[in-house]
């Protein structure tokens, strides 16, 4: 080994449903090297100190978005995050705020999925093509309206970070109205006024965020959220007060 | 789910936040420093002769219930989420204490314009 091995501090929060009546904190001695992430700082936890605790991990490479806590309050991919720069004061490691600790660091996602599942992430083709007539065209020009958007990993780290979202959770939240954007701004797409009146025009849809702008910066896939949400507000404002002059949109 | 009335508080904020920062700084400037100290503009610019004949003009009417009014609202928005994010949460109170504020401000800078004595 080239580097000398050193030791840092890592807390880990605890919740043992069965044994525990709130989360504690719990502190393990971990060797490293300059090259570990905290993820493996937790696996060396569990390898080789204590076999309990418990994490989300899969592909170790910031595409698979299992590995989101909160690392020195910061809501962080563990993967993505290395060890040495905690060192030496060491480091504390929760389970993503805002979210239900299922045990440790592993927070449950029901309220994500349900959230996800509701806008219809998918293309709802704008017009039905058959076999023969070919592929759905697009120009490089309508394809980055969306590329951006179309990055998130469902890691819900922006999650862990929107304010509103912690205060009031039947706020849709950044990663899901950034994936509705990314499916209404599809040109090959035509289901955006189906999101649209049944969510985003909302208090629950876009017009509960508060612009703090959080939700971006922690993104670990460059997806800017708030400028997703920020797009959609100034189109909803115009379909507020020109709706009444649009012909099939005045009872919306 | 219901439809949010939040652009009408949203468009007043926008209107208010794209005025201040165009013309918010270049205000300070000229009414604060340029005219006081006497350059660039004459030292009387500003006085009362000339304010009150600017705010009779309809122009002058439209340009100073603009900045008073649409800075109001974009302050009343601003603090008003400000507020939800620092957990205050006595949502209808600060929402009247806010807009209301707003909208008294308004109703007054309209009436005092369209009163203006000579």
């Amino acid at each position: 080994m080239a580097d000398t091995e050193k030791i840092i501090e890592i807390q880990v929060l605890r919740y043992r449903p069965e044994q525990d009546k709130e989360p504690v904190l719990q502190s393990y001695k971990v060797p490293f090297t300059d090259d570990m992430s905290v993820l493996q700082g937790l696996q060396y936890i569990k390898d080789y100190l204590d076999g309990t605790v418990s994490f989300r991990w899969s592909c170790r490479m910031a595409i698979c978005g299992s590995c989101g806590m909160m690392i020195d309050g910061k809501p962080k991919l563990s993967c993505k995050t290395f060890l040495r720069e905690y060192y030496p004061q060491g480091l504390k490691v929760e389970a993503l705020a805002h979210l239900p600790i299922e045990r440790d660091l592993v927070v449950g996602v029901e309220d994500f999925v349900t959230k996800l599942e509701s806008i219809k992430p998918y293309i709802i083709p704008k017009e039905k093509r058959t076999l023969e007539q070919g592929e759905y065209l697009q120009t490089p020009q309508q394809r980055d309206m969306y590329e951006q958007f179309s990055s998130c990993i469902n890691c819900m780290l922006c999650y862990a970070a929107c304010p509103q979202y912690g205060l009031n959770p039947s706020f849709t939240g950044p990663g899901v109205l950034a994936l509705m954007h990314r499916y209404n701004a599809d040109s090959r797409d035509g289901g955006q006024a189906e999101r649209l009146n049944s969510l985003g025009h909302a208090d629950e849809g876009f017009w509960g965020c508060t612009a703090v702008g959080y939700c971006s910066e922690v993104c670990p896939k460059g997806v800017d959220p708030a400028n997703a949400i920020n797009q959609n507000k100034m189109n909803s404002a115009i379909n507020y007060f020109t709706r009444f002059v649009t012909p099939g949109e005045a009872d919306k | 789910m219901k439809r949010s009335n939040e652009p009408i508080f949203w468009s007043l904020f926008g209107a208010g936040g794209m005025l201040a920062a165009l013309i918010g700084p270049a205000l300070v400037f000229i009414t604060g420093i340029a005219v006081p100290l006497g350059f660039i503009f004459a030292a009387d610019t500003m006085s009362y002769s000339h304010m009150l004949a600017f705010s009779h003009h309809w122009l002058g009417k439209i340009v100073v219930l603009a900045v008073i009014a649409l800075f109001m609202w974009h302050a009343a928005h601003r603090i008003h989420i400000l507020l939800h994010d620092f957990g205050v949460h006595a949502v209808t109170t600060v929402r009247v204490l806010c807009y209301g504020g707003a909208f008294v401000g308004t109703v007054i800078a309209a009436y005092t314009l369209l009163t203006l004595k000579p």
